[in-house]
Formats: C-alpha cells, structure tokens, sequence
C-alpha cells in the first residue's frame, strides 16, 4: 500500500518507514538516559550550593549570595520531588524537570552571561559546519584514494613506505598539526591569516587553513584502515572472478572494491561524527572561528555548566541521527540490506 | 624513629603502577607454559620493529618507574628542636627521577634560555649601565666564566669548543657502558647455556623444553638474530643519547629552558611518567567492566543483554569529550571543596590524575565491551561450549573456562591499541583545560604552556619541539608494537 517508486531509483518501502519510527522512538530512552547521566553528574555528585561556592569565590560566600546564585539560575527548587508542590506541579517544579527535561522541547535556558543558548547555538551553526564539513568530505576523499593507490601497488616498496608514513602520521599529536601548521603557512609563509572568522566568501581565506591541517591531521589513521578494508575485498572470489574477465586492475579497484567496501566505510564514517566534534574543539580554538566548539571551550574554561549541558545533550542528538542516517545509507549502498 | 635519611611516600597511582607491572610479571610467568601463547609472543619477538619499539618502551618504562618511587627528604633539624627528637620532613614529595636529575632540577635560569645557551634569550638591561643585552645565566656554561680565562670575545669558540668536548665524552662514555654491558650479557649467556648443556649431558633430569639441544642444529629454535641486533642496535642509540644528554648536562641546559627557566629536558623526562600512567591505568580501570558486562551482555542475552546494550549505546552517544569534559568540571569541584581530602599538593595533583584515568576508562570501556559481546554470543554456540552445557557444567564456570580464555587475545590487542590513543588524549585534554592538574607536569601541560611561543619574534621552538618529539616517540614506539601484537594474535590477520 504504502510503497511509492521515486524515478525507480529511491524507494522507501512500509517497513523502512516503520523501520525510522521504531528507531526514533528508540533514540527517546536513551535521551533520557543521557539527560539522567548529566543530571546526575551535575547536580548530584557536587549540590548546587557546591556550585555556587566555587563559582563564587572563597571571599564571598554568605548564605545570601548562595541563595541568590541558585535563585538566578533557578536551581533554588528540589532536584527531583516536589513535596511541597500540588499535583503534578510536584513533579514539574524541580531542577530535573525544569533545566533537563525542557531540553528535548528545544529550550536549553541561559548561559551565564544571560543569552539565550539556543539562539547562541543557531548563530554558532554555521561557521562549525563551515569547517567541520569540507573537512569531513574532503578527508575522506583524500584518505580513500591514498588508500586506493596503496592498494594499486600493494606489496611493494611503494606501499611499505606508505604504511610506514601512515604509522608516523598517526603517532604525532594532533595539537603539532594545528601549531605547526599555523606557524609554517600563516607566520612564515603568510599565506593566510593566522586566526579568524568573516561571514560569505570571504570566509575562504580563514577557511583554507584549518580544512586543510583537518585532513591531514585525519589522514594517517584513515587512509591505514581503508585499506586494511580494501585488501580484505580484493581477496575475495568475485575479484578474481572479474579479473578473469579481463577487467582492468584499476577497473576492479574502482567499481569491483570500492562499491563492496561502502558497508565497513559507511559503518566507521559514523565513528568519525563524534570524533568530529571533538577535532572541531580544537580547530575552532586554535583558529578563532566563532563555533561550537570554541563555544564549548569558552563555557568549559568559565566553568558555565548550563552551557556545557546542552552541549552535551546536542551532542548526543546528533550521534543518534548520525546512527540513524547510517543505517538507511545502507540500503542505498547495497540493495541486498533491507531495514525492518 | 626512622633511621632512614627520607620518609617513603607511595602514591596512589605509584601503588597502582607497581601493582599492574606486578600482574605483568605473573602474567608473563604464566604466559611461557602456554604453548600457543608463546608461540604468539615469539611470532613478536620475531619482529624487528616492535622489538625496537619495546626497547624504545622499556627505556621509558625506566624513567616512568624511578620517577614513581617518592619520598620525603628529611630536613636538617633546626637547632632549638632538635631536642624534640622527632625528624622533620620536607613538604615537597620528589621522586628518585628528581634525585637523579638533581642538577637540571635545582637550577634555574630566570626565563627563557635556547638549547646549551650561555646568555639569556631576551635582552635586559645590565645593573649599573644604560646598556640592554643578553645577561649570562646562573647555571648553562657559567663554567667558562668560573675560570676566568674566557673574554666575552672570544667565547663562542670556546663555547663550541667545551660543548664538542662534553658531548664526545658523553657519547664516548654511553659507548663504553654499552659495551660493557654487551660483554657481561654474552658472558651471562654462554654460562647459562653451558650450564643447561651440562645438565643435560649429566643425565639430570631433563625437560621437554631442554630436548632442543639433542637436535640437529638447524631445527633447534634459536632466537632471531637480526631481531636480537636491533635490540642491541637501539640499546646503542640510547646509550648513546644518554651519554650526551649527561654529558652536555652537566655544564648547560641541553634542551634550553622554558619561561619561568625550568629546564626543558627535565620537564620532558617528568612528562613520560603522566602519559604512561594515562595510558596503563585507563585501560586497567575499564578493563574489568568492558570484560564483565561484554561476557554477561553476549551470553547471559535476554534482559541482561538489553539492560548492558542500553547502557553502552547511552554512554556512546555523548561525544567522548563532552562526557569527559563535564564529568572533570565536576570531579574539580569536589576536590576543590573537599581540601581536608588531601594532606599535600601532590596527593591532590594525585588524586586529580586517578580521576581523570577513571573519567577515561568509564568513558572508553564500551567500544571493547561491544567487541566481546559480538565474540561471546559467536563462541555461544560452538561445539565446546554446548557440550559443556550439555555436561551439566554451570553459567559461571562456562563463562570463566571456556568463554573468557577464547577472548583474550582481543582484551590484549584492545589494551595495547588504547595505550597510544590515550597519550595523545592527554595532550588534548590538557590544552582544553579538562586534563590533569596544572600542577603536574605532562606533555599535555607543556604544550599548553609553550602554546603562544611559536608566535613570539624571535620564536621560541624549544619546548614545543622537545614535548612533541618524546611524545612523538612514545606513540610512535607503542603503536608498532601494538601493530606487531595484532599480527601475532588476531587469528583473523593470519594468512
């Protein structure tokens, strides 16, 4: 009934729709999961008077700049229970409901500074995706056809001294790249501005730097198991199969190996979403792009918990969809997968 | 009273350390009458390039392990309570490493200083003139002012002259030690085989592991030579290195000095021990829960299975470093309200290090709890284990003898994979400001000190440089031999 053919190319079925509900239904315990967890770390293990006491300095703390310092953030209420609320005010009235809870609806309060963390997010989007997704594309571009070449002239001395290269690009420590890599193309060179951030395309010029110190940084690690993924496929019986047929070698690499090794790459893609963030923590830092990331390091440094919340549960939001998308991009890739 | 001159101090993370190289040891006691795990370790020690990376390892192992043997230094007594008859002890705690490195330890320049400098690295102006220019240091080649015979002209050649000269007899001096430690292992050697032979030749009880030498001499299984050169090669570089080091370290900082004048190179060295306990203590933490929960989850299934899938896919979904981060702001007030907790600043810089390994490890079991689910619920269903059920033998026992010896060799490859991640981690960590205590020294904390001296002008290399070669040899070390392990081990690499 409800299976609709769209060019005869992309087709979703009843049982793939059915399929993303069950999984977006799912993903709501372990939201909740993670929001039991934050909570948890930030309010149970240290009380807000905890809080207040150490933001608050050692000189100041009465009882009343405690009390007001929770009233301002409005952690002044019970954390879980309400005993003294009616209905189901007992339950709504808590720093739980109020400050975790409100979070699935979108509302992620204040940060300390007084703004509106959600239109903070909002603002901070774009220059995050700004770097963080040429990276990503252009890295995993980079780092499968290095892996292909490797592959092209395996088991020889070529691919020895790539092995070797990808093992030392993955020993050095990312935070070189960036300081290296800053001090080399922006100090000595001046190619680029060191450090900052324009809106259009003049974003460019702020941009080039740190995508490309991104994909080198990645490189090693990457380009070294994609092609543990390619040897593992071009030992299989259809290659040799093809390759009776007198195929080419770089016609079996590119449409016999590559299209069978989507899968495993698709399934680690996903590893690197989370990763990503963390890259773009840095990135951002280093480079004073106004994102999330150096959003984060901002609230990290301050010790501004509400914001560090919020990041925390964005951050598992988009992990989840990234599991999600996974999944259904494995029935584009391969037409023998079927989600049910 | 304590006849000793120092009050032994053991830290937590040094009675951690201690207690895994212990289990180490057993283990490997335990690993040589194993027949396929030996053959695996010795697929390894077939390697020339992880036994060059173990070497390379040990060498830092070494320094990791005097720098965790602390003590009190007692304090000469002042003269008025000296009748109280009761030693006073040093706040600081230091470490045997301190001890050792002493010189490099107790002199500081003022500030920045390049690598076996003689004058300071920014001009300042001299007492007594209107001139500004490079004062000379307190320590790094005070000595070729001491005697008087160098004239501010002509002591760059002199400089070049004493530095040529320190460093040959360093490296003269690594050669010699080399050497001699070469001919007293030969020596050892030749004794112990002709010991075994003798024994045998004697009629003694004879083991089977002793019947090698009644074969022909092709089929006797030596040790690999060429591995065994390269042991002996990198033994040789190391000497080496450290007979410059300590040569040139006795008259100038050999790897310059930082801002606040600390010595560069007795930083880098202190650093060894925070990454090494970063990268072991983790993986110890987390390794009993991924282990439990990963056996229990594949072969218990049901509500357990659900229940361990539920709390693994949750703790997953926070990217790592927002979980760490939110959990060490936490972990920082706690200490920070709790001061009574901690008697001395390196208890609290401690106890700050432990937690983040912790932070770490609760962090990171679920990706190899996840690995030995899937393997469990494989090795569910194979013959022996039905058969064991079959025999009546209990869950427990089953998942103790028949599941758990079947996965250790990922529980391996996992220990020495996370090792090379979690140092590098540290770095990062620290630079964002979750790391360990600023107090402590890590290559994390050197970076980000040093973070800003590349921009200077004349730059500042020398503290960057240094803090990411150690780093870059250490990781570059473990992940050869972690690639050499997963050869040996993983059955699915075997071809």
């Amino acid at each position: 009934m409800c299976k609709w053919h769209n060019g005869g190319a992309v087709y979703i079925s009843c049982a793939m729709l059915a399929y993303i509900i069950r999984r977006l239904l799912y993903a709501v315990p372990i939201l909740l999961g993670v929001n039991l967890l934050t909570f948890l770390l930030f309010f149970v293990v240290n009380s807000p008077d905890d809080m207040a006491r150490m933001q608050l300095g050692v000189k100041r703390v009465t009882p009343e700049a405690i009390q007001k310092w929770k009233a301002d953030r409005g952690y002044d209420q019970p954390l879980m229970w309400n005993g003294q609320a009616n209905g189901v005010a007992k339950a709504t009235d808590t720093v739980f409901f109020n400050k975790s809870m409100r979070m699935f609806l979108g509302d992620f309060g204040r940060a300390d500074d007084g703004r509106d963390i959600a239109d903070e997010i909002k603002r901070r989007a774009m220059p995050s995706l700004a770097v963080a997704v040429p990276t990503f594309i252009l890295g995993l571009g980079v780092a499968i056809a290095f892996a292909l070449l490797l592959v092209f002239f395996r088991a020889s001395v070529l691919d020895f001294a790539g092995v070797v290269l990808c093992v030392a690009m993955m020993s050095i420590s990312g935070l070189f790249y960036i300081i290296g890599g800053q001090w080399l193309v922006a100090k000595v060179w001046q190619w680029v501005p060191i450090s900052g951030y324009a809106t259009g395309f003049t974003a460019a010029k702020f941009l080039v730097l740190p995508v490309v110190i991104g994909v080198i940084a990645g490189l090693g690690a990457a380009a070294r198991w994609y092609r543990t993924i390619f040897l593992e496929e071009i030992s299989r019986d259809y290659v040799r199969t093809a390759r009776a047929k007198g195929v080419s070698e770089t016609g079996v690499l590119f449409i016999h190996v590559l299209r069978n090794a989507m899968i495993p790459i698709l399934t680690g893609v996903v590893v690197v979403i989370p990763t990503l963030f963390m890259g773009s923590l840095l990135t951002e830092s280093f480079f004073g792009i106004p994102g999330l990331g150096s959003y984060t390091i901002e609230a990290i440094n301050a010790q501004d918990f509400s914001v560090v919340r919020a990041m925390v549960f964005m951050g598992s939001v988009l992990y989840i969809a990234g599991l999600l998308a996974t999944d259904i991009s494995y029935t584009l890739a391969d037409p023998r997968v079927s989600l049910k | 009273m304590n006849l000793l001159p120092f009050q032994i101090v053991v830290l937590w993370s040094d009675a951690l350390l201690f207690a895994l190289l212990a289990a180490v040891f057993l283990l490997a006691l335990w690993a040589r009458r194993q027949a396929p795990l030996r053959a695996s370790w010795a697929r390894v020690a077939a390697n020339k390039a992880a036994m060059v990376s173990v070497t390379i390892l040990m060498a830092f192992l070494l320094i990791g392990v005097l720098d965790s043997l602390h003590y009190r230094a007692r304090l000469d007594a002042a003269p008025g309570q000296a009748a109280a008859g009761k030693a006073i002890y040093a706040v600081e705690v230091t470490s045997l490493l301190d001890a050792l490195l002493a010189p490099l330890r107790e002199h500081p320049e003022k500030t920045y200083s390049a690598p076996l400098a003689t004058h300071l690295f920014a001009k300042e102006p001299l007492p007594g003139t209107e001139m500004r220019d490079f004062p000379r240091l307190a320590w790094g080649g005070a000595h070729l002012f001491a005697t008087g015979q160098a004239a501010e002209d002509a002591l760059a050649a002199h400089h070049v002259k004493d530095v040529l000269q320190r460093g040959v007899l360093g490296a003269a001096g690594g050669l010699l030690f080399w050497l001699l430690a070469l001919f007293i292992v030969q020596r050892a050697n030749i004794a112990w085989r002709r010991k075994s032979a003798q024994k045998v030749g004697s009629g003694d009880t004879a083991p089977d592991s002793n019947q090698a030498v009644f074969l022909p001499k092709a089929v006797v299984p030596t040790p690999n030579p060429p591995a065994r050169n390269a042991v002996s090669l990198t033994l040789l570089a190391l000497c080496v290195l450290a007979g410059v080091a300590i040569g040139l370290g006795t008259g100038y900082h050999v790897l310059g000095t930082d801002k606040v004048g600390q010595d560069v190179l007795y930083l880098s060295l202190k650093s060894i021990r925070t990454g090494l306990l970063i990268g072991t203590l983790t993986t110890l933490v987390m390794l009993p829960v991924a282990v439990v929960l990963g056996i229990l989850a594949g072969f218990l299934g049901g509500w357990v299975d659900d229940l361990i899938q539920y709390l693994y896919t949750t703790l997953n979904s926070i990217p790592g470093v927002l979980l760490i981060a939110a959990a060490v702001l936490m972990m920082q007030v706690l200490i920070d309200t709790h001061p009574e907790w901690f008697t001395t600043a390196a208890e609290r810089a401690d106890a700050r290090l432990l937690a983040l390994c912790l932070i770490l490890g609760m962090t990171s079991w679920t990706g190899l709890a996840r690995l030995l689910r899937g393997e469990t619920l494989k090795l569910r269903e194979l013959e022996f284990v039905q058969a064991a059920r079959a025999f009546g033998v209990g869950r427990l026992a089953i998942m103790q003898r028949h599941i758990l010896p079947n996965l250790m060799h990922i529980v391996l490859i996992a220990l020495v994979m996370d090792f090379s991640g979690l140092v590098l981690a540290e770095a990062v960590l620290s630079y964002v400001g979750v790391g360990v205590d600023p107090s402590t020294i890590s290559f994390g904390t050197m970076i980000n000190a040093a973070r800003m001296e590349l921009a200077r002008d004349p730059m500042v290399w020398w503290s960057l440089a240094s803090a990411f070669s150690f780093m870059f040899i250490l990781v570059l070390a473990a992940n050869l031999f972690t690639d050499a392990v997963r050869d040996a081990f993983d059955p699915r690499a075997m071809s």
